[in-house]
């Protein structure tokens, strides 16, 4: 397939993974405040939530104070911010419309029918929470719809592989930054300073990545930051976790390579990354500092990202 | 102006035959289904996004053509001459192609003026000489088709550039079947589906010698802003060809390849949505950024084939229209079916005379213009306008050719209050291979939605409607 095609297919399924992931990390954080402070301590929710989505810089810019009013403006409506619910929206209709050959009509009108409906909340804004929710939701919904379309509809050719691994990719960013904002909530228990204040820290996290009656299915077990760790970083069987989006990573561009006829840097490295994470326990992680951990691994999934467009997308 | 020939009814009360069924169909049919289906078909338009982009215009970037329900109908008898017709005038053009850039006998017979070709910008000099597969220039062309009375189908404009408007063709005839079932049952329409068939085989069939016995067709676009995109994009689908931009495209060693997930794999022809100025920076603009560089090198060394061929805007140009049946009949000693409008050259001083004396009940186009743009209506324009299109006449004649105002035929239409006439004209598109030329039975009707309105393009507020032919 064109490089073009799949380097559009391959964005296209970032940006919908990421305004998904944006709507949920505005979803937890909302529920996190709204509770009385006596139960979520100092720290200020609507800061972590512009550092998971990895734009307080820009957000510093152009506000003073990261309340609920800037931050939910900056992260879902904001024309500047260029990774916004909006602008990933637009960017995801914008892809699929130069990749229209390569989608299946139920993906296509997943995203240009939201595109449309979406045309009437830039215009008009959410005045009232309900409408927020409703809004965030609404975001949510659509990319469950597009992935289900996806699996649903598509060829399983390369078109495929490449956009699935875009979401992979996206996906395991995603998770390894709540981490890397979090990951001071999750330092066992006789390390951190905190205590039960934390219980809503934890669950707001999972929330976040959809985990956290998956939590209670996998550990049979009250929140504790050790397991929710375990989680979110070595649990395959957590669509989310880093170890899950690695195993498909892996399988993607494993399928890519047999239909190609050739493997290349972009396998090897990935493969690298999985054995890794494979082979660790929670406990040689604490023991290696999970922030370093954490941080390793995001700059590791960032080069992936560039060997993929390395090898196959220019 | 002379009353406008009403395609479905005859004076008198009668109705044409073509459209009796319709008629008491619509008469059954109660007003607000009608209604009802115009804003299904609308919104089933946006969703699946078939959209053009309006230039200069910033408040939305995407419209919809407006559509209407009603279908326009003709006979299969008058189909049949007008396929006649078109396959004589697209042969013409081509072999007239042909003989401008290798023999130039028309021009030693004096039938067109020399600098007519050779002053003209876009006549290509690179085509001199060069040997295009089966001497085939023009593939696909969209010929504008007006009727002012019962007998005549008179040629508007020949477009043997890169015609539009033929997904219009197809995503209406579908529209059209879902929303009305019923009405299909009742009539034998001839299908057009069979468009992008037709429209592959051809362009297989003109691949170059040096292409592999399975060639490789790609679609090439200016990109997802260009005002056709949806065509593009639509077309490589039905196709299942790879719809390409200029940067995925690279030319070595003469022959083109496209880049893909596998590294570079070659192309034998590719159908063009790209004009000639921006085909290949390194010979036409060099500031072209939706082209190839080094594609003419290829093209000369005959690597790759397209369609159209390059410098086809020679045949369709306004100047050169007015010497279109002296053209059909030179190169095939018939006599044209199809009649073109009369037309004044503003560069004759006679005719020049007589048009700045009478701008007032004259259309005037600008020779090399398109899309409706920069043309004056004269009996629908004001003074002012009038006199300040005398003075670009004045300046540059050469520039212009002036026409009688026709009065296009009508059709019924869905107007805010009710159905009534409206003007309308029809592009059928005509294909070209190595071996025959076809044409789906219709083509895209389009109508000015405006009462009184003779301008259809949907650059200026024109509809669309289904056409059917009847399949009697």
């Amino acid at each position: 397939m064109l490089s073009r095609t799949a380097e559009n297919l391959y964005w296209l399924a970032r940006y919908v993974e990421r305004a998904e992931y944006l709507a949920r990390t505005i979803d937890a954080t909302l529920r996190v405040t709204a509770l009385p402070a006596a139960y979520i301590g100092k720290t200020n929710e609507w800061d972590s939530a512009l550092l998971t989505a990895g734009v307080a810089a820009s957000f510093y810019q152009a506000y003073e104070e990261a309340n609920e009013h800037n931050v939910v403006e900056y992260l879902s409506f904001s024309q500047n911010n260029p990774s916004s619910i909006r602008n990933c929206i637009e960017a995801a209709r914008l892809n699929s419309r130069s990749v229209r050959t390569a989608l299946t009509s139920e993906m296509w009108d997943t995203i240009n029918s939201a595109w449309i409906e979406l045309q009437a909340v830039w215009s008009k804004g959410t005045s009232t929470r309900e409408d927020l929710a409703k809004f965030l939701r609404f975001v949510q919904e659509t990319s469950l719809r597009f992935d289900g379309s996806a699996y649903r509809t598509m060829l399983r050719n390369d078109a495929y592989w490449f956009s699935r691994m875009g979401v992979h990719l996206e996906r395991a960013d995603n998770t390894a930054r709540i981490l890397d904002v979090k990951y001071h909530v999750l330092l066992p228990e006789e390390e951190h300073v905190g205590g039960p204040l934390d219980f809503y820290q934890w669950s707001s996290i999972l929330r976040s990545v959809s985990a956290l009656t998956a939590y209670h299915w996998v550990y049979r077990e009250t929140l504790k930051p050790w397991l929710i760790a375990d989680l979110l970083i070595l649990n395959d069987t957590l669509p989310r976790s880093l170890a899950s989006c690695y195993g498909n990573l892996v399988r993607n561009l494993d399928q890519i390579g047999v239909a190609y006829g050739r493997q290349g840097p972009a396998q090897r490295h990935a493969r690298g990354i999985r054995n890794r994470l494979e082979h660790s326990n929670m406990n040689d992680i604490f023991q290696h500092g999970v922030h370093e951990f954490i941080q390793e691994f995001i700059a590791d999934n960032s080069r992936l990202g560039e060997i993929i467009t390395k090898q196959y997308l220019i | 102006m002379a009353v406008a020939f009403d395609e479905m009814n005859i004076p008198g009360g009668d109705l044409r035959p073509a459209y009796q069924e319709l008629a008491r169909w619509l008469k059954e049919t109660p007003p607000e289904a009608l209604e009802y289906r115009r804003q299904e078909a609308e919104l089933l338009f946006r969703r699946i996004g078939i959209t053009f982009a309006v230039y200069g215009d910033s408040e939305s970037t995407e419209r919809l053509i407006p559509f209407d329900v009603i279908p326009r109908i003709m006979s299969a008898k008058e189909w049949a001459v007008l396929e006649k017709g078109l396959k004589q005038r697209v042969r013409a053009l081509n072999m007239f192609l042909r003989d401008i850039y290798h023999g130039r006998d028309i021009l030693r017979a004096d039938i067109v003026p020399d600098d007519l070709i050779f002053q003209n910008p876009v006549f290509r000099p690179e085509m001199n000489g060069q040997q295009v597969p089966h001497d085939v220039y023009v593939h696909i062309a969209g010929i504008d088709i007006v009727r002012v009375d019962a007998e005549d189908f008179i040629v508007l404009e020949d477009n043997a550039r890169t015609p539009s408007g033929v997904s219009y063709m197809l995503e209406n005839r579908e529209i059209m079947m879902r929303l009305f079932p019923d009405l299909f049952a009742r009539h034998k329409v001839a299908p057009v589906e069979r468009y992008p068939d037709e429209l592959l085989a051809a362009l297989r069939s003109v691949a170059p010698q040096s292409a592999s016995s399975e060639p490789t067709v790609a679609l090439l676009t200016p990109g997802v802003y260009n005002s056709a995109y949806y065509e593009h994009s639509f077309l490589a689908d039905k196709l299942g060809i790879e719809l390409v931009e200029g940067r995925d495209l690279v030319v070595k060693n003469n022959e083109v390849f496209m880049r893909t997930t596998e590294g570079l794999k070659r192309v034998d022809v590719i159908y063009r949505r790209v004009d000639d100025d921006f085909l290949d920076p390194l010979t036409f603009r060099p500031d072209s950024v939706l082209g190839v560089p080094g594609l003419m090198s290829a093209y000369a060394a005959g690597n790759i084939t397209l369609a159209n061929a390059v410098g086809t805007g020679i045949a369709d140009d306004k100047a050169i229209y007015s010497y279109m049946p002296d053209i059909v009949k030179f190169y095939l000693g018939e006599e044209p079916i199809l009649k073109n409008v009369p037309t004044w050259r503003c560069r004759e001083p006679k005719d020049l005379a007589y048009v700045l004396d009478n701008l007032s009940e004259l259309v005037v186009k600008e020779v090399h213009g398109s899309g409706g743009y920069g043309m004056l209506i004269g009996p629908a324009a004001t003074k002012a306008t009038i006199e300040a299109f005398r003075d670009k006449l004045k300046r540059e004649p050469e520039g212009f050719i002036a026409q009688p105002t026709l009065a296009l035929s009508t059709c019924p239409t869905c107007t805010a209050s009710g159905l009534a006439p409206r003007h309308v004209d029809l592009r059928p598109f005509v294909l070209t291979g190595s071996k025959s030329t076809t044409i789906v039975p219709g083509g895209l009707t389009r109508v000015a939605l405006k009462e009184g309105s003779l301008v259809v393009n949907s650059s200026q507020g024109g509809g669309t409607k289904d056409t059917w032919i009847l399949d009697e």
